[in-house]
């Protein structure tokens, strides 16, 4: 197959999709870069011209950084928790013979399939609405005060929501993991004498570890972007209690119309993103030498 | 394992399996319930049987056209999925069947700007549909999920097509087919699975994409996603419309996902996990 | 008529320099059988006779046509892969006919010939299944079918009997071989098995890291191997090498003594060794001993001497029969030279 023309041809094929990409990755980010240099107010188009590292240091000073900063890393920390744990529980329990296993599994996966914005107002009205929403309803029933989850555990609501969108993938993935080990050697650990809570911890976890891996890299470079489940529940409020990065530059380019300010933003969150990338990059790179 | 498994231990399984999954479904299930009840009905507390009303589907309809962005969305997804389709499908085969040294640096890459955060270059995008005129347009909106499932669906592609084994193609090649029969006769029957599986997952993941079609479209282009966001500040509680709505807006993915369950796997993890 | 010639032929990928230079006649009908252990370049070798990669350096002569920068399928060559290679998503008629189809023949014409081969091939049965719902020897035959409807001036197999087992291995074996003496037609057969090669072949080509080590029949490499190299591969068991003072006292560096050209005894011989295991095959019995003064040797006896682990035995080898080579490890000659 590898004969000289072959090789032209493959360049020429690989070019539109080359091209594409790294037109669409310099371009904007170059623009960001430049951006994050400049006095740029949409509002106030008197300011202007080059200002240093003053962008930075505005982001970086402001409260909200800090808090955005922190709300990222729980929203994300807390998720992944929730996924990795749960998937791993559920993964064992639809690993086993069970009647209906086909509908099980497409109940559970189904969440994921549901958008962003469906599944925060699903959650905000119809669960955990103070008034009419199903958790108010139980807790009256047990004769208990309902909570009103969005104003006084912002985040925490968040991260339900995030968990419940997220948790079928983890699932199904590691169910299909734990569907390609080997029977055999879970037999012969059977043999050796190992009982469940062995046979978890030395052949099944061990053998997970790559597709947990996966998982949390891949959930990271998402969860990091949170946006529209913010945007429907709590608006990044109250105050700033529920404002991760991706909405704090939202709010700073979008409704404070500074974009210098945002820029810098977008390149904090492009550094962040990165120090994940690179260990996902790693992962998924190793799987290419087959 | 070969073992039979007592009955006891599956129907423990089972009973066990159904709680979990009833629990995880039931946000979807109960959206689609108060979909069916009045407005009185969907605040009146906790029931299940809904009186089977049909009205707040023609309401949805009536009072926010839900024709349109649903005409929207399906228009962008499968538009840029099939855009995404055309750039990548050469890509992926050229890497899969004539790879070189750098083919895995390059597909590397290409999984790298995946990992862009987007509101790093909200700014810029933003300002770029501004000037261009592409904001609230079909046209940018589709360029926009194009670019950003380009690198799933060349990733995703060339793992199929991968394990298409090059001795097929050769013993094609020995057998007289040209470049072109080859792609015919040979090639495109065996691709075309792995193809319809990447059209599938990415018609998935554009529908649902949450970010640039909220905040690149106000009206005109406004797919499924940005239509409901809208709804985050109703005037008033009209829960069992806006249940109506959410039903009709995840139904017809929710039904392709179902049959995606394995491109998902694979999709989703650049093929690391099958 | 399918004459193939190579001439200084290598082959270069990126720093590895897989064939150095080779240089090969193929005669029209041969059956000629490339074998050598994995890795050493057979399939390379093979492939640049089809055409599926290019030569780094030398000439491919097809009939004595110069082919060398042409298309495959213009080699008028067929080739049967290891994994078959069939197209799964066509039936076995269709993947039969497919070289008839791309040579734009009617439909007629391949239905007929489509049906001839199958008649020969014993698939009449199996025309309308897909390959998947075929055996591995069905699959086999399949692209066997594939190759002769072609009418090919030779044929080219890539180890493909590697993914069966042992006794549709040696079915297909026949098999070829049939088809090869009904067809008169060249074959080029690549494999790492020198029993196949040894049963198959009207020639074999030994090669080693991309070298020809030796070109014979079957016999001439049994019975005067140019190198220890050749004689440690062909034969089963594997020859016996000595060296040292034995060795020596034959004027050579090294011996080498077939396992049937050993005469055993419970009695008497030259050497005494202790049975370490032995391998009872029916007819005949694998010995495996440690020899006093240069350990492990293999003898291949009859299959009624009865000895087993731990006993003792005498062996002499067969003067007439052993091969002596020198510290280059080429072979001296078979005349022995009486110490
Ligand atoms: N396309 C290739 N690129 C680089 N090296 C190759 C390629 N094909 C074969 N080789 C190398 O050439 C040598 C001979 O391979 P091959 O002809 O397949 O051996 P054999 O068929 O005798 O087992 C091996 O070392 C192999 O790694
Ligand atoms: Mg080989």
């Amino acid at each position: 197959m590898a004969t000289q023309n072959t090789k032209t041809l493959a360049r020429l094929m690989m070019a539109p999709s080359v091209l594409l990409l790294l037109v669409w990755m310099i371009v904007p980010l170059a623009m960001t870069l430049w951006f994050s240099f400049q006095n740029y107010n949409l509002l106030d188009p008197s300011s202007d011209g080059f200002a240093g590292f003053f962008n930075y240091e505005f982001f970086y000073t402001d409260p909200a950084f800090f808090q955005s900063i922190w709300n990222t890393l729980v929203i994300v920390g807390g998720v992944l928790l929730i996924t990795v744990v749960g998937g791993i529980a559920i993964g064992l329990l639809l690993d086993q013979p069970i009647f209906g296993q086909g509908i099980v599994r497409i109940l559970v996966i189904s969440p994921f399939f549901v958008m962003p914005p469906v599944a925060a107002l699903i959650w905000k009205n119809l669960i955990m609405h103070p008034g009419y929403g199903v958790f108010a309803d139980i807790a009256n029933l047990l004769g208990l005060q309902p909570v009103d989850w969005f104003a006084q555990y912002p985040l925490f609501s968040i991260v339900i929501i995030v968990a419940w969108q997220w948790l079928p993938f983890a699932t199904l993935i590691l169910l299909t993991a734990l569907q390609s080990l080997d029977s055999e050697q879970k037999e012969a650990a059977e043999m050796d004498g190992a009982n469940f809570f062995n046979r978890f911890i030395y052949l099944v976890l061990p053998h997970l570890a790559r597709s947990i891996t996966v998982v949390i890299l891949i959930q990271t470079i998402f969860l990091l972007g949170v946006y529209a489940e913010i945007l429907v529940t709590t608006n990044g409020g109250p105050g700033y209690a529920s404002t991760n990065i991706a909405f704090l530059i939202y709010r700073t380019a979008l409704l404070g119309y500074d974009v210098g300010g945002a820029s810098a933003g977008g390149i904090i969150a492009v550094i962040l993103a990165n120090i994940v990338a690179i260990f996902l990059m790693r992962a998924v790179g190793k799987n290419l030498d087959r | 394992m070969a073992r039979s498994v007592t009955t006891g231990r599956k129907i423990t399984a089972t009973i066990v399996a159904w709680v979990v999954a009833l629990i995880i479904f039931f946000p979807i299930l109960y959206t689609i319930i108060t979909s069916l009840k009045t407005e009185p009905e969907a605040i009146a507390g906790f029931n299940l049987i809904p009186s089977g009303t049909f009205e707040n589907y023609i309401n949805v309809q009536t009072q926010s056209d839900y024709l349109k962005p649903f005409m929207n969305s399906v228009i962008l997804s499968v538009g840029s999925t099939i855009l995404a389709l055309i750039i990548a499908i050469p890509g992926a085969w050229a890497m899969a069947f004539s790879p070189t040294k750098r083919t895995k640096d390059v597909l590397m890459w290409m999984l790298s700007t995946k990992m862009m955060p987007a509101v790093a270059v909200l700014v810029p995008i933003y300002l770029l549909f501004r000037d261009f005129g592409l904001l609230d347009s079909r046209i940018g909106l589709t360029v926009m999920l194009t670019l950003i499932n380009l690198p799933i669906v060349v990733w995703m592609l060339y793992t199929y097509f991968r394990e298409i084994p090059g001795e097929i193609l050769e013993a094609s090649r020995m057998d007289g087919a040209g470049l072109w029969q080859e792609i015919v006769y040979v090639l495109t029957p065996m691709a075309v699975p792995g193809i319809a599986s990447t059209l599938l997952l990415n018609i998935i993941l554009a529908w649902n994409e949450s970010f640039w079609s909220i905040r690149l479209t106000t009206t005109n282009a406004a797919p499924l996603t940005a239509f409901i966001a809208s709804f985050s500040s109703p005037q008033g509680l009209f829960w069992a419309k806006l249940s109506a709505a959410s039903t009709m807006a995840i139904a017809p993915i929710l039904i392709l996902g179902w049959f995606s369950q394995k491109q998902l796997v694979r999709g989703l993890t650049f093929g690391a996990v099958k | 008529m399918g004459s193939i010639t190579l001439r200084h032929v290598s082959k270069t990928f990126g720093e590895a320099k897989v064939i150095p230079d080779i240089n090969l006649e193929i005669n029209d009908g041969e059956f000629v059988v490339f074998v050598g252990p994995s890795g050493c370049g057979k399939s390379t070798l093979l492939r640049l006779i089809a055409g599926l990669e290019d030569v780094s350096g030398g000439q491919i002569l097809i009939n004595g046509k110069e082919v060398t920068a042409a298309a495959p399928a213009a080699r008028g060559l067929a080739m049967v892969f290891q994994s078959y290679a069939l197209y799964p998503h066509m039936t076995v008629r269709n993947n039969i006919g497919f070289p008839l189809k791309m040579a734009k023949m009617d439909k007629a014409a391949i239905d007929k010939k489509v049906e001839a081969a199958a008649n020969v091939l014993n698939l009449t049965d199996y025309l309308e299944r897909r390959p998947s719902q075929l055996s591995g020897g069905q699959r086999q035959r399949v692209a066997i079918g594939r190759a002769i409807v072609r009418e090919p001036s030779a044929f080219l197999f890539d180890e493909p009997l590697s993914n069966l087992d042992a006794a549709l291995r040696g079915t297909m074996r026949l098999e070829i071989s049939d088809l090869h003496n009904q067809l008169k037609t060249t074959m080029v057969y690549v494999t790492h098995d020198q029993i196949e090669a040894m049963t198959m072949a009207d020639k074999i080509v030994v090669l080693n890291r991309g070298n020809i080590e030796q070109v014979g029949s079957p016999l001439e490499l049994y019975k005067s191997p140019r190198n220890l190299f050749v004689a440690g591969f062909i034969g089963s068991p594997r020859m016996n090498f000595i060296e040292g003072a034995y060795a020596q006292s034959r004027n050579a560096k090294t011996v080498g003594v077939r396992p049937e050209h050993l005469i055993l005894s419970k009695e008497s011989g030259l050497w005494t060794g202790t049975v370490t295991v032995a391998e009872h095959l029916g007819a005949d019995t694998f010995l495996h001993a440690n020899v006093d003064g240069f350990g492990p040797i293999t003898a291949r006896v009859d299959g009624e001497f009865g000895v087993k682990h731990g006993d003792r035995v005498y062996m002499t080898p067969d003067e007439s029969k052993l091969h002596r080579f020198d510290d280059k490890g080429l072979a001296l000659g078979n005349a022995v030279v009486a110490a």
